[in-house]
């Protein structure tokens, strides 16, 4: 018997835990001597407000619907990547290699070659560490961990000794060329006669993005591999029983979790900086953790929490602008909702599953 | 079984090679470097013994690095404003132990995922310390720079100086031995401390027992909740020291984000040391040693190649691959390790 209803499960103990997160941030605020109402209003307006903030939300959102998808499929094979980081920054310099030294006449023909050029440099950096978990028993968070690490120092050492055009001090590629340019929305919205967003790096691999969310749940619900993939999350016995391969699950399970991290780098370095600069993934890939379990590891939930981390990403930056809240406050936010729809799940269910519990039995009496 | 013995003499017999052909071909930078490393090493061996109490009890822990940069904060903040390393330090450990109790809470009392727990505890301790730093001091997230009894000064060990005459021992003696802030020594001296107490008492043998399979222990009427409580704590409380060293003794002061991966590092010795206190001694004083030859030697010519820092310094995560890859020796954790206890009832 359920405890309680889906509809409780789904929608009320996110909210409670996320309500939890905002409601210690304000302490936190008011513990720095600032107004938490002053906050959320500037960040409110400055995220929301005007097509401006909208842009650089909707940027921000692209890069967490990658990662927290990343973390989603993963997490339906029961396991945790904390590598979208390291995944999503090879995906960089997969774009970079590809869009450097392939000859792409339009970005048409540049976008679909770039995706498959990061999500082939992320699914690979998340091949190790999948093979060893799946055929050497080695736990995949501390391979992902240590993979962040060699990630970072790989890319450095790319980025100032072979990337680094000649003369050029700042360690970053040079620039891709005119023809690779995804088109931002506003030149799409301006394209149409319309003013929108104008200066904002929101582009078109946000409908990549959106067009991802839906694939991943094809994939997960209504395919055969995406059975497979949840029957082996759910117990790995049962699924041994059924015939599926652990290790195939596994391995193919990462591949497409270090594919979609690695697909981020579409929209920061395809379609933002336009070249390939040191860290330019910036913590996207850990925030993937933070949404896919606010999302209740469904699309349509990772796409929501995206959505509110890209506006907490933007409002967080307004922030620091015009007030005296640094930016670091939107990590806090971060850490406390990992903490409350993660690790503390249980106590918000706990108390939640015994009121439905005596509801029901006041119900049956 | 004599295969055994060997693979666990590896570690010490290659850090013992590192430094004799160091001091062999460039032996005026080697003394420096080696007393370099010992200094590195400090924070790592505290955060790994630190890991292995929690994890040996069956709570794994992640959230070394956000421990460890909370008590760097905290200690440093205290060390600043009363200008004190010692309570400082009880600060660092203070600061630590808070997070320590969250992360109990979450994976010992609700049994929630004790890795969303650490990831999350990092990210707190990133947040706070910068957001609270900037409102106490206003220096951009920086504690300000601490002088004299505000840091744990070095001190000289008996007969430094008599002996500094005796060939190879003396120097050996005066200039890598002596010579380090008390916390240097507090931490080698946990080493045979944690052996001692993890093997030779009661206490030690419920730690592990707990780790590996709880229920047994809960059968013999000891709780499991209290025990791993004890583990998570005691973490704390090196965490916490690890980070006041960081920021009292090595550095003058707190920066943002200065833990830089130690804790992770911390973990990865932890595997290397396949959760055993001597092991972690001389796995974090190959991290140590492996840092500061990075540190000295920014791109290391061996004649026919040239070694860049990024590849040294991404060296103890790579060697921790191999080693969970199984080629060299299996590390086996803790059987318990990560599964919240739930009593039957």
């Amino acid at each position: 018997m359920e405890k309680m209803p889906k509809w409780a499960d789904v929608i009320l103990t996110p909210l409670i835990s996320l309500f939890l997160a905002m409601a210690i941030s304000a302490l936190v605020i008011l513990a720095i001597g600032e107004s938490p109402w002053v906050a959320l209003t500037t960040m409110v307006d400055g995220a929301l407000g005007s097509s401006y903030g909208w842009g650089f939300t909707l940027y921000y959102t692209t890069n967490f619907i990658f990662t927290g998808l990343a973390v989603m499929v993963a997490y339906h094979a029961a396991l945790f990547n904390i590598g979208g980081e390291g995944q999503a920054a090879m995906g960089g310099l997969g774009v970079a290699l590809v869009l450097l030294y392939l000859p792409l006449p339009h970005w048409l023909i540049a976008l679909p070659v770039a995706m498959i050029g990061a999500a082939a440099f992320g699914a690979a950096w998340a091949l190790i560490p999948a093979w060893l978990q799946a055929k050497r028993g080695s736990h995949i968070v501390i391979t992902t961990i240590m993979f962040n690490f060699i990630a970072a120092a790989a890319l450095n050492y790319v980025l100032v000794n072979i990337l680094r055009p000649v003369g050029s001090m700042d360690p970053a590629s040079a620039r891709f060329p005119e023809s690779t340019h995804l088109p931002s929305i506003s030149d799409m919205a301006a394209a149409i006669g319309m003013e929108w967003g104008k200066n904002t790096p929101v582009n078109v691999t946000f409908f990549v993005a959106i067009a991802a969310c839906l694939l991943v749940w094809l994939l997960i619900w209504r395919t055969r591999l995406g059975y497979q993939i949840r029957a082996f999350g759910k117990s790995e016995p049962g699924a041994l029983y059924a015939g599926i391969s652990p290790a195939r699950i596994t391995i193919i399970a990462m591949l497409i979790s270090g594919g979609l991290a690695g697909m981020m780098a579409i929209n920061n370095v395809m379609g933002e900086s336009e070249r390939l600069v040191l860290n330019a993934v910036e913590g996207a890939g850990f925030i993937g953790i933070a949404v896919a379990l606010m999302g209740r590891n469904h699309p349509l939930g990772v796409f929501l929490a995206a959505l509110l981390f890209g506006f907490l990403y933007q409002g967080g930056g307004e922030l620091a602008l015009w007030t005296s809240i640094p930016r670091e406050l939107i990590i806090v936010i971060q850490a406390l909702v990992i903490l409350f729809t993660g690790a503390l799940d249980n106590m918000v269910r706990m108390p939640l599953e015994r009121l439905f519990l005596a509801l029901r039995k006041r119900g049956d009496a | 079984m004599k295969l055994d013995v060997l693979k666990d003499a590896l570690t010490p017999i290659i850090v013992l090679g590192i430094c004799l052909i160091w001091a062999l071909i460039d032996s005026s930078r080697a003394m420096q470097g080696m007393d370099s490393a010992l200094r590195l090493m400090t924070p790592l061996l505290l955060a790994c013994l630190a890991g292995l109490y929690s994890e040996r009890a069956g709570v794994f822990d992640i959230g070394l690095e956000g421990k460890m940069l909370m008590a760097a904060f905290t200690a440093a903040t205290v060390a600043a404003l009363t200008n004190s390393a010692w309570l400082g330090l009880l600060a660092g450990i203070g600061g630590a132990l808070t997070l320590s109790l969250i992360h109990g809470l979450a994976s010992i009392t609700f049994r929630g995922n004790q890795l969303i727990s650490g990831v999350a505890i990092n990210f707190l301790a990133s947040g706070l310390t910068v957001l609270l730093g900037i409102k106490i001091f206003g220096l951009g997230g920086r504690t300000p720079s601490l002088q004299g009894s505000g840091r744990f000064q070095e001190i000289t060990l008996p007969f430094a100086d008599a002996l500094s005459g005796v060939p190879v021992i003396g120097p050996i003696y005066a200039q890598l031995i002596s010579g380090h802030s008390i916390l240097v020594y507090v931490a080698v001296l946990c080493v045979p401390l944690t052996w001692w107490v993890l093997f030779r008492t009661r206490f030690g043998l419920r730690l592990r027992a707990v780790g590996e399979n709880p229920a047994s222990v809960d059968t013999a009427g000891v709780s499991v909740t209290r025990q791993r409580y004890v583990a998570v704590a005691i973490c704390g409380v090196l965490c916490g020291i690890a980070g006041a060293y960081l920021a009292t003794g090595l550095s003058a002061g707190f920066v943002k984000e200065m833990t830089a991966g130690r804790g992770f590092i911390a973990l990865a010795a932890l595997i290397f040391a396949k959760w055993r206190p001597w092991g972690a001694l001389f796995a974090t004083l190959l991290f140590g040693l492996l840092e500061s030859i990075a540190n000295q030697y920014p791109n290391l010519d061996l004649g026919f190649v040239t070694i860049p820092s990024m590849f040294m310094n991404a060296l103890p995560y790579i060697l921790t691959v191999i080693i969970l890859a199984g080629f060299v020796g299996r590390a086996i954790p803790p059987r318990a390790g990560g599964e919240p206890y739930v009593k039957e009832r």
